[in-house]
């Protein structure tokens, strides 16, 4: 009696979850619309033949074709006297009509003979009075070289002999590759190389990044909230000196390539200068941490050295852009390797101001923060105001930026007051924190940054690069450099990803003896980390390779270059054959590019 | 002289393992830390150089308040304090001499060691570290391809480059067989005895304990219970650090 029920529950259960299930189905079938008829139609079959029949046939090889034309002499309509035409040659291919002359619009015979076995062409009736020709009709040779045709005649009488052509194509020599074949090779070749720059950009960024977004390496870090408010804190202000460094830097550099002189008495002074201040300021071993008025001197020294660094760069990117333009111009079909050069310097001098900004802005944060490790010695009362002070002005600081960069995206109206409250928002969470935690008590800032990297990983990497790519093409316009970029950026979200997970599963042994030799945070990574994920680095990059590769071929379904380009294009045009072409090309450049790349792994892991 | 008050550590799961631990090791001691396993042996030593953090009770060395240090100051008390580790913990795809030469990291300019560019006084004082431990021959060879034994003489090559006072070995023959357990303990002796490097070391095996050690500290559970010379450890001793079950053999 008890089980009865249960039982009848389930099966109630069970059939309504069969009803749910099909209804879902049958909702499914509608949405994607699902339309068996459609498929058996017989318009819609004749086309999927024809295109078939396209696709098996890509457009790769052609001959050169030859004309050959066959004529026979007719009277239209008959004369009074009859006619025979001139006994023909009967060595070659030749005609006959049957009657030999007839009216205008009558039936006749053409019949022909020696013709290549096989080969098709037209018919064409060739008026006395003008130079057109009228197709009557079209012949197909038989194996005997024989064929037979009935057509009618065109309304064209005349009293002069008019003539019956006969026309055949052929095939002479080796076929040769198409034009279709060319552009497919010009663009297969952009589509690999496509591949190659972002995969390698993206790598390179994806490198650095995925140590932040490994939790082995981040959990230790921590930091007392007077410290990580100092950090917040100036982060802008190395920002806003970063920029204004790069620009001074520029500006010396804008005055010293006015004059050859100039530049190169830099080329000489300022390396010397970048290696006497490395070689004072960062001395080979200490035994003894030197006074704090050496150190700051040291500091100095290397702001100097910095500084000195970025004009170099200037100067560098400067003449890079001069000798690639040059040489451009000058080395022929070389000149790919100027236009390189001059890419380069150009990148270069784009990126130096970020750089230099992200640069300080971390020299200035991590400075800051030891500024907070020394303020952390002080009584805890004091501690205590100091820590409440900088909180709140560093979380006020944090949510007004936030709130900058969803005004840049939105533009609301009324900003004035919505930076405000974000700030005072902020503040309060400053505040908060200020007076509720214990001075010394240290803050997880390291698994923040561990969060927020995975976050921003896990968020691009959903994007889908032909998504990506679109909006590189608004930026950049249609091209494979639109499509590098958009590569590039889910490559840095997908490797770094996978190279994170990677530095979690490496053994923590020799990290721990690494670190016990004193070693610094970056000599951990460098001597500890790094050789144990050499390996699978180069095996994800490769694999990233390979699918760089495959996803080229069809970012330029959305404008991003390569050979997707193409192929749209000639899918559009109808023209299949041509499709077919670069469809196997695609084919072969994926299978290869899987077959290297675990061969390449193989080896290496 | 270090001098450990009231040491204890408790895991984030709660595991109290090590239990308000007081004692001093006078400079070039050779000290062996004994107990079951689990009874915080590897935790004690950890403490020592703060790869744990300990909980609460201070560390003194040389009247330098090592759990009170900044990162900075650890990092200069750490150059002086080496480790040998029970499974070597070498990086494996690096070489033998990276391998040595790591134990300066703490001493070198961090820019270049960062391009692994070393001093060539810290190049010929690795080379003459292996020399000590007889594998001078195996400096380019990577170090997943040496024996476990060859590996622990590495890891001590490592710890002496770093011309250490404190050398903390935990279980450094552990997963050794008993012949190169002897020559491991051998050259810790040596080091010890020679170079006058304060050595800590936990030991499974009482006849290392008697051979090697000068005195010894036994823990249970976290709990010191015992501190004195290795004859001193008596049966009912034994029983205290072992249990109440254990049997002695040999
Ligand atoms: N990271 C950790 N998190 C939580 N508990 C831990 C951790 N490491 C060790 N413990 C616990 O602390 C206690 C002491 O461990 P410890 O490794 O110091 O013992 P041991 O004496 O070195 O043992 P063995 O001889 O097996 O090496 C054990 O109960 C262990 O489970
Ligand atoms: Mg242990």
């Amino acid at each position: 009696m008890k089980n009865k029920k249960p039982n009848f529950m389930r099966s109630l259960g069970l059939g309504l979850g069969i009803l749910a299930a099909l209804v879902i189905y049958a909702y499914g079938f509608q949405v994607t619309k699902v339309n068996l008829a459609e498929t058996k139609s017989e318009r819609r079959q004749t086309q999927l033949v024809r295109i078939l029949r396209a696709l098996a046939k890509p457009e790769i090889f052609a001959y050169e074709r030859d004309e050959f034309t066959v004529s026979l002499p007719v009277m239209v309509p008959c004369p009074e006297s009859g006619f025979t035409p001139p006994e023909p040659d009967k060595s070659g291919p030749y005609l006959v009509m049957t009657p030999a002359c007839a009216d205008p619009r009558e039936r006749v015979i053409i019949e022909g003979f020696n013709f290549d076995p096989f080969s098709t062409g037209p018919i064409n009736f060739m008026p006395a009075d003008s130079d057109v020709s009228l197709q009557l009709g079209t012949m197909k040779v038989d194996q005997n070289g024989y064929f037979q045709a009935e057509i009618r005649l065109s309304n064209r009488p005349n009293d002069k002999v008019q003539e019956i052509h006969a026309i055949t194509r052929h095939n002479i020599g080796a076929p040769h590759l198409t034009r279709t074949a060319y552009d497919t090779w010009d663009k297969i070749i952009e589509t690999v190389f496509l591949a190659l720059l972002a995969t390698t950009f993206g790598t390179l960024l994806a490198i650095p990044l995925s140590f932040f977004a490994a939790r082995n390496l981040m959990k230790d870090i921590s930091s007392t909230l007077i410290s990580t408010s100092l950090s917040i804190l100036f982060i802008p202000v190395g920002v806003y000196i970063g920029i204004k460094a790069a620009y001074w830097a520029s500006v010396i550099s804008g005055f010293l390539t006015g004059n050859p002189l100039y530049i190169l008495a830099s080329f000489i002074v300022l390396p010397l200068l970048i290696w006497l201040g490395v070689r004072v300021a960062l001395p080979p071993q200490e035994h003894t941490r030197p006074p704090l008025r050496v150190r700051t001197l040291r500091t100095i020294i290397l702001i100097g050295v910095s500084f000195a660094f970025v004009l170099t760069l200037y100067l560098i990117s400067y003449l890079g852009l001069t000798a690639g333009g040059y040489l451009a111009g000058h080395m022929g079909s070389f000149g790919f390797l100027g236009s390189f050069l001059r890419d380069l310097s150009d990148i270069l001098n784009m990126i130096i101001t970020a750089l230099v900004a992200l640069a300080s802005a971390g020299v200035f944060s991590s400075l800051a923060g030891r500024l907070g490790i020394v303020l952390g010695r002080t009584p805890e009362a004091l501690i205590r105001i100091l820590q409440t002070v900088l909180a709140v002005v560093a979380g006020a600081l944090l949510f007004f930026l936030l709130m900058a960069i969803l005004n840049w995206f939105y533009e609301f109206r009324n900003y004035v007051a919505l930076h405000t409250y974000a700030a005072i928002i902020g503040g309060i969470a400053g505040l908060v924190l200020g007076l509720t935690v214990h001075p010394k008590a240290s803050l997880p800032t390291g698994m923040v940054i561990y969060y927020g990297s995975r976050t921003i990983f896990n968020a691009l990497r959903s994007i889908e690069p032909l998504v990506m790519a679109i909006v590189f093409v608004v930026w950049v316009g249609i091209g494979p450099f639109a499509g590098s970029m958009a590569l590039a950026l889910h490559t840095i979200a997908a490797l770094g990803k996978l190279y994170s997970e990677q530095v979690e599963s490496i053994q923590a042994g020799p990290i721990e003896a690494v670190q016990a030799t004193g070693a610094n945070r970056l000599q951990t990574i460098v001597y500890g980390v790094v050789p144990q994920i050499v390996p699978p680095y180069i095996s994800f990059t490769m694999y990233r390779w390979d699918i760089n590769v495959r996803m080229s071929t069809i970012i330029g379904f959305a404008g991003g270059g390569g050979i997707g380009f193409l192929l749209q294009q000639n899918i559009n045009l109808l023209n299949y054959r041509a499709a077919s072409a670069q469809m196997l090309a695609i084919a072969i450049v994926v299978a290869s590019m899987d077959y290297l790349s675990s061969k390449m792994r193989e080896k290496i892991v | 002289m270090l001098k450990i008050k009231n040491l204890t550590k408790i895991y984030e799961g709660g595991v109290l393992a090590l239990d308000n631990v007081s004692f001093e090791v006078p400079k070039g001691q050779f000290l062996a830390i004994i107990g079951l396993s689990g009874s915080g042996k590897s935790t004690l030593l950890r403490c020592i150089n703060r790869l744990i953090e300990p909980t609460s009770g201070e560390i003194y060395w040389n009247d330098i308040n090592i759990t009170a240090a900044s990162d900075d100051e650890l990092r200069t008390i750490r150059r002086k304090i080496g480790m040998v580790f029970q499974h070597f913990n070498l990086v494996h795809r690096s070489s033998v001499l990276t391998n040595v030469l790591s134990g300066r990291l703490g001493y070198v300019n961090p820019a270049m060691s960062i391009f692994n560019r070393f001093p060539k006084s810290d190049i010929e004082n690795a080379y003459k570290q292996l020399e000590r431990v007889g594998i001078a021959d195996k400096a380019h060879s990577r170090a997943d391809e040496l024996s476990g034994g060859q590996q622990q003489r590495v890891g001590i090559a490592r710890a002496m480059i770093q011309n250490p006072e404190i050398i903390l070995a935990d279980e450094p023959v552990a997963s050794l067989d008993p012949v190169l357990a002897h020559s491991i303990m051998q050259y810790l002796e040596k080091i010890n005895q020679e170079d006058g490097v304060t050595v800590l070391c936990s030991l499974h095996f009482l006849d290392l304990v008697h051979r090697y050690a000068d005195r010894v500290v036994a823990l249970n559970e976290g709990k010191l219970m015992f501190e004195g010379p290795p004859d001193e450890i008596d049966d009912a001793k034994f029983k205290d650090i072992y249990g109440k079950d254990a049997e002695r053999v040999g």
